[in-house]
């Protein structure tokens, strides 16, 4: 067969002329060091699931003591003596405890789910591609978590435990184990979160290439699905920052290891360069957080409304515009370190000014609902939940953005509530939306939907109890990462809120055994799905539920944007990106397959 | 505590002044948040799925982009235009309407688990013969400011006084100046606000705010020859709440 | 014949993107990445040495700048090879390329070679990157930055090397032709990024 290709001569063309096909390697090639993009997205699933749940108990631990301090906690008994003798929680345990549940919610559960799940089930399926455009370290980059997250749970069982010194791990505190306690927890935790920025770094760039470079035919960058655009800037923050991290958790290590001096004033050392590397790496990081999450939020709200995005080049715009400004505002997490106010000044200008992209996003997913069909399916109302819990995530922001403010506000759980409504209510709903909506095209199944609507109910409720009162605690003054509350005369009044707080997070921490129960049981029994349960338009659903190895017979052709619902004058409420139009006949190939009519033929490559 | 978004009552007027700027965003976001709220659930209810009914096929309208662009952008710039000449007093050496020169000068150090004020005792200056030390205590007469000069000897803390509305990191290798003046009498919280270690949730200590004349009185019967000599009764500091393992300090 | 019929058909071009083939555009993003990495590490020493001028001794007190030079000749020196490897292949000159890759498989060892002899005689005369253990003119932070940059750079060398010799043993066993070259071409464009941070190194670690 003719294979005239946009690569070089050594570049195999093997997946461009290879259409899909039986995969007949043995099992262990197949779903073990499986190369094939939806294999290893069904693999992040598993392990992010896993450490989604981690870092749940993790937070469940912290909020018995904060219900119920100094009191010793049911099933307590099987936690050794050096973290909670008799059941009761020390307080060094609860300072690992709110260090490793920032930590693995963050690098092990949000980011692999978004990044490493979403990325691999949809980017190739998406573009219209047989894979990605380097298997071999896609399937790397995911083994490569795998040992990250073991060294991430080994140091709880190190002496001296698991690092003590927040997600954000500050120095001196971090870089002196006399000063924490913590001996080898905290070079773990360094080594750890390096070896988890590999895998990363090798996504990153992966997704890259085969956004730019592998494109089906007639797959404009403006035909993109919007989940492809934001993964696709997604990527390119991770590539940028990332490596910036890595070179500050090296000298952080350094500082530990060698006894070099890098963040340690007596010698010179400067504390608050740690914070300035940590969050010019630490804020892109929120924004590859919450970006794919908006663009599963986008497909989903299209597709449950029956209507085109609302704005598209806008929407796109303003992922551009949120992933540029999201460099110069860091600033803003160090208001109150001590570096200079008038930088406190200049940071809060466009900290306010990120505010503006956030908000065209949200107007525009309220156009696209607007004179809506609206359909409530499963995915749509996580979906729905995301903008309604993103909306209180994004204006509480604007409180701390105001660096007066922020003297009040810092470091409380006016804060907590913030990021928690951000992340829990922006990305975890999102993550839902984009569960329930893609499970059927990996698994063959669909997942019940009335356990669905019961699990999205009880979240939502539970979610909202626990955090919202987060903001009022914060008003009240009350400090974070704070073992016992009572020390202080002014909090002591607030513990009926904390055990409120405590008691709607065990609720509901049970009801995402709704959740997991529903996965269990879909994934033997759930009812089968077809190619295309949701009448939707992008390429995936051309093909079988799970596609073959390989996805497409041939290279997909696309002819339209993929938000094309109820269209005039069609019959359909949905007009699929790969059908022809109509009355045109099926796109013929002449011999050297340049594809005749409908698209302007790629120019001829010389052979280089 | 209040359930109506309402703040304490500040005891400093800079912290007044923050409190304001705290409610324009409160009433900016309010609306914001109310207006999009119901129009969702509105939009929710009006647009549902009926039979007979179709969407729309509309793929934006700019008019409505550069609306929803400019007036959100419109908004934050004020706020921040309004937030920062707060902000400058607060934290800027030598802005107008910052720390008054005749702020009395203190020292507090903070360090794991303890915070140790160094006055400048009767003479009114720091590093002299009369300076002393306390621990865990601050005190101050009212209606005149306080300059403090706030280092650590460790790690990272944070000198947070809730009711003065006053926040800053204490910063080992810097020496960074905060101030604040309280407009009533009183003994007030001051909490560590940055983790610090093991014993941060029991950095507690206290803030009093005397009457004109009785800090003078206050500070001339504690007032001993230089050195940091700390004075039997000063041991405020929060107790453990449990045995802890390992004291790192 | 339909595009998504059970038959295979005839391949069509994907979408253009930047003309420039998957590994190609792979590693120009990769180096992006490491330029981010490398720019950390710079961006410290930079902010460093701004705040303790004191502990930086005068150029070529403590550090050993004329055989340094010589070393970043040889590193110079080693991207020409490279570049001629590469034209070697575009060619398809097998001898060509097999020749200069060893050349420059040769001139980056000796370059890690020489720089562990250094670092060994820096130490013994007691320029170490520990605060406790310093003993050379400067401070410690001197130390601290030296050894965290060159070491990454040395590192990146190292790596680059063992590559190199994967790269050479499937041009023995004629795996690239003038058709088939773009294994050599992006370890070029690698070998040339390494270059080019060393002469950054050398002149603001060395020179300055």
């Amino acid at each position: 067969m003719s294979t005239t290709q946009l690569v070089a001569p050594n570049v195999s063309a093997q997946h461009w002329a290879d259409p899909s096909h039986p995969d007949e390697r043995p099992f262990i090639r197949k779903y073990v060091f499986s190369t094939d993009h939806k294999v290893i997205g069904c693999q992040f699933m598993f392990l992010s699931l896993f450490f989604l749940l981690v870092g749940g108990l993790l937070a469940m631990m912290m909020r018995w003591q904060l219900g119920y301090p100094g009191q010793p906690m049911p099933g307590g008994g099987v936690l050794p003596e050096t973290m909670a003798p008799g059941g009761i929680l020390l307080p060094e345990f609860y300072n690992s405890l709110v260090t490793m549940h920032g930590t693995f919610m963050i690098f092990f559960a949000i980011m692999p789910l978004l990044v490493g799940m979403f990325g691999n089930w949809l980017i190739p399926l998406h573009v219209g591609a047989s894979d990605m455009a380097f298997p071999r370290l896609n399937m790397m980059s995911f083994w490569i978590t795998i040992p990250a997250g073991l060294i991430m749970v080994a140091s709880f069982f190190v002496a001296g435990g698991a690092s003590g010194a927040g997600w954000t791990g500050y120095a001196p505190l971090s870089a002196v184990p006399e000063y924490s306690g913590v001996y080898m927890g905290q070079k773990l935790w360094c080594i750890s979160l390096v070896i988890l920025g590999f895998g990363s770094l090798m996504g990153a760039v992966n997704y890259i290439t085969t956004i730019v470079n592998m494109r089906a035919p007639g797959m404009s960058w403006f035909r993109l699905p919007l989940p492809v655009w934001a993964l696709f800037i997604t990527s390119i923050l991770v590539l940028l920052a990332m490596p910036v991290l890595a070179g500050a958790l090296i000298m952080l290590l350094f500082d530990q290891l060698i006894g070099t001096s890098f963040f340690l004033p007596e010698t010179g050392g400067q504390p608050l360069m740690w914070q300035h590397l940590f969050w010019y790496f630490g804020h892109p990081e929120v924004y590859i957080l919450i970006l794919p999450a908006m663009g599963i939020a986008s497909e989903v709200i299209s597709n449950g409304s029956r209507k085109p995005i609302f704005g598209y080049p806008a929407m796109v715009g303003a992922i551009v515009a949120i992933a540029f400004l999201g460099w110069v505002v860091w600033g803003h997490h160090m208001f109150m370190s001590g570096m200079n106010p008038l930088l406190g000044s200049s940071f809060m200008v466009s900290t306010m000014v990120i505010a503006v992209p956030s908000a065209i996003k949200v107007f525009n997913w309220l156009g696209t609902m607007w004179r809506g069909s609206i359909h409530f399916h499963v995915p749509m109302l996580n979906a729905v939940a995301f903008v309604a819990m993103f909306v209180i995530g994004g204006l509480s922001g604007v409180f701390m953005a105001s660096t007066p403010v922020d003297i009040y506000i810092h470091d409380t759980y006016f804060i907590v509530a913030h990021l928690h409504y951000v992340l829990f209510g922006g990305s975890l709903f999102a993550i839902f939306a984009g569960l329930y909506y893609w499970f059927p095209k990996y698994y063959g199944r669909m997942l019940n939907p009335m356990l669905g609507k019961i699990h999205f109910a009880l979240t939502f409720v539970f979610y909202n109890l626990v955090f919202f009162p987060m903001h009022n605690l914060g008003l009240a003054g009350h400090i974070r990462r704070i073992y016992d509350p009572n020390q202080y005369g002014f909090l002591e009044p607030l513990q009926p809120v904390n055990t409120f707080i405590t008691l709607s997070a065990f609720l509901l921490g049970a009801a995402q055994l709704v959740f997991i129960f529903n996965l269990a049981w879909s994934l033997w029994r759930g009812q089968r799905a077809p190619a295309n349960p949701w009448n939707a338009n992008s390429l995936e659903w051309s093909l079988p539920s799970p596609p073959p190895h390989g996805n497409f017979t041939a290279m997909p052709h696309v002819y339209r944007g993929p938000y094309e619902y109820s269209v005039t004058g069609r019959e359909a409420d949905f007009w699929p990106q790969w059908e022809p139009p109509d009355g045109r006949p099926a796109p013929d190939h002449s011999p050297d397959g340049v594809l005749i009519g409908d698209q302007k033929p790629a120019s001829r490559e010389p052979h280089r | 505590m209040r359930w109506d978004w309402i703040l304490p009552e500040p005891v400093s007027n800079l912290g007044a002044e923050i409190d304001s700027i705290y409610y324009l965003i409160l009433i900016i976001t309010g609306v914001i948040f109310v207006v999009v709220e119901v129009a969702l659930v509105w939009f929710l209810i009006r647009y549902r799925r009926r039979d007979g009914r179709r969407a729309e096929y509309s793929h934006g309208n700019k008019t409505a982009e550069v609306v929803w662009t400019v007036i959100p952008f419109v908004l934050v710039l004020f706020i921040a235009y309004t937030s920062n000449d707060v902000w400058l007093k607060a934290k800027l050496a030598d802005h107008e309407g910052g720390a008054p020169p005749d702020a009395i000068p203190m020292r507090v150090m903070a360090k794991q688990f303890e915070w140790n004020v160094t006055y400048p005792g009767p003479d009114g200056r720091l590093d002299t013969e009369d300076d002393f030390a306390v621990r865990n205590q601050l005190h101050m007469p009212v209606d005149r400011a306080v300059r403090v000069e706030l280092g650590s000897d460790d790690v990272i803390h944070s000198f947070f006084l809730p009711d003065f509305r006053v926040k800053q990191d204490a910063v080992p290798g810097m020496m960074i100046p905060v101030w604040f003046e309280a407009n009533r009498t009183g003994e007030y919280d001051w909490a560590c606000a940055e983790l610090c270690g093991l014993g941060h949730y029991r950095m507690r200590a206290s803030v009093t705010v005397h009457e004109a004349g009785e800090f003078e009185q206050w500070q001339a019967s504690r007032g001993t020859p230089a050195a940091a000599r700390i004075a039997p009764a000063d041991t405020a500091g929060a107790q453990p709440t449990t045995s802890e393992s390992e004291e790192s300090a | 014949m339909s595009a998504h019929g059970a038959v295979p058909v005839a391949v069509t071009r994907p979408m253009e993107g930047m003309k420039v083939y998957n590994q190609k555009l792979g590693m120009w993003v990769f180096l992006l990445s490491e330029v981010m990495f490398f720019s950390s590490l710079i961006g410290a020493y930079i902010i460093l040495r701004f705040a303790n001028p004191e502990q930086w001794a005068e150029p070529g007190v403590v550090l050993a700048v004329p055989l340094t030079a010589f070393n970043t000749f040889m590193l110079i020196c080693s991207s020409v090879t490279m570049v001629k490897a590469f034209a070697a292949i575009e060619h398809g000159d097998q001898a060509g390329l097999k020749k200069w890759l060893l050349a420059t498989i040769l001139l980056g060892a000796a370059f890690v070679g020489i720089q562990v002899y250094e670092y060994i005689q820096l130490a013994g005369h007691g320029f170490v990157p520990m605060r406790d253990a310093y003993a050379a003119e400067g401070g410690p932070l001197y130390g601290a930055t030296f050894y965290t940059m060159t070491g990454f750079h040395g590192t990146h060398v190292t790596i680059g090397v063992l590559c190199l010799i994967f790269t050479a043993i499937k041009a023995f066993r004629g795996h690239y032709t003038e058709m088939n070259y773009g294994g050599v071409e992006i370890m070029g464009l690698y070998w040339h990024f390494v270059d080019l941070v060393w002469i950054i190194l050398f002149t603001i670690v060395y020179l300055i």
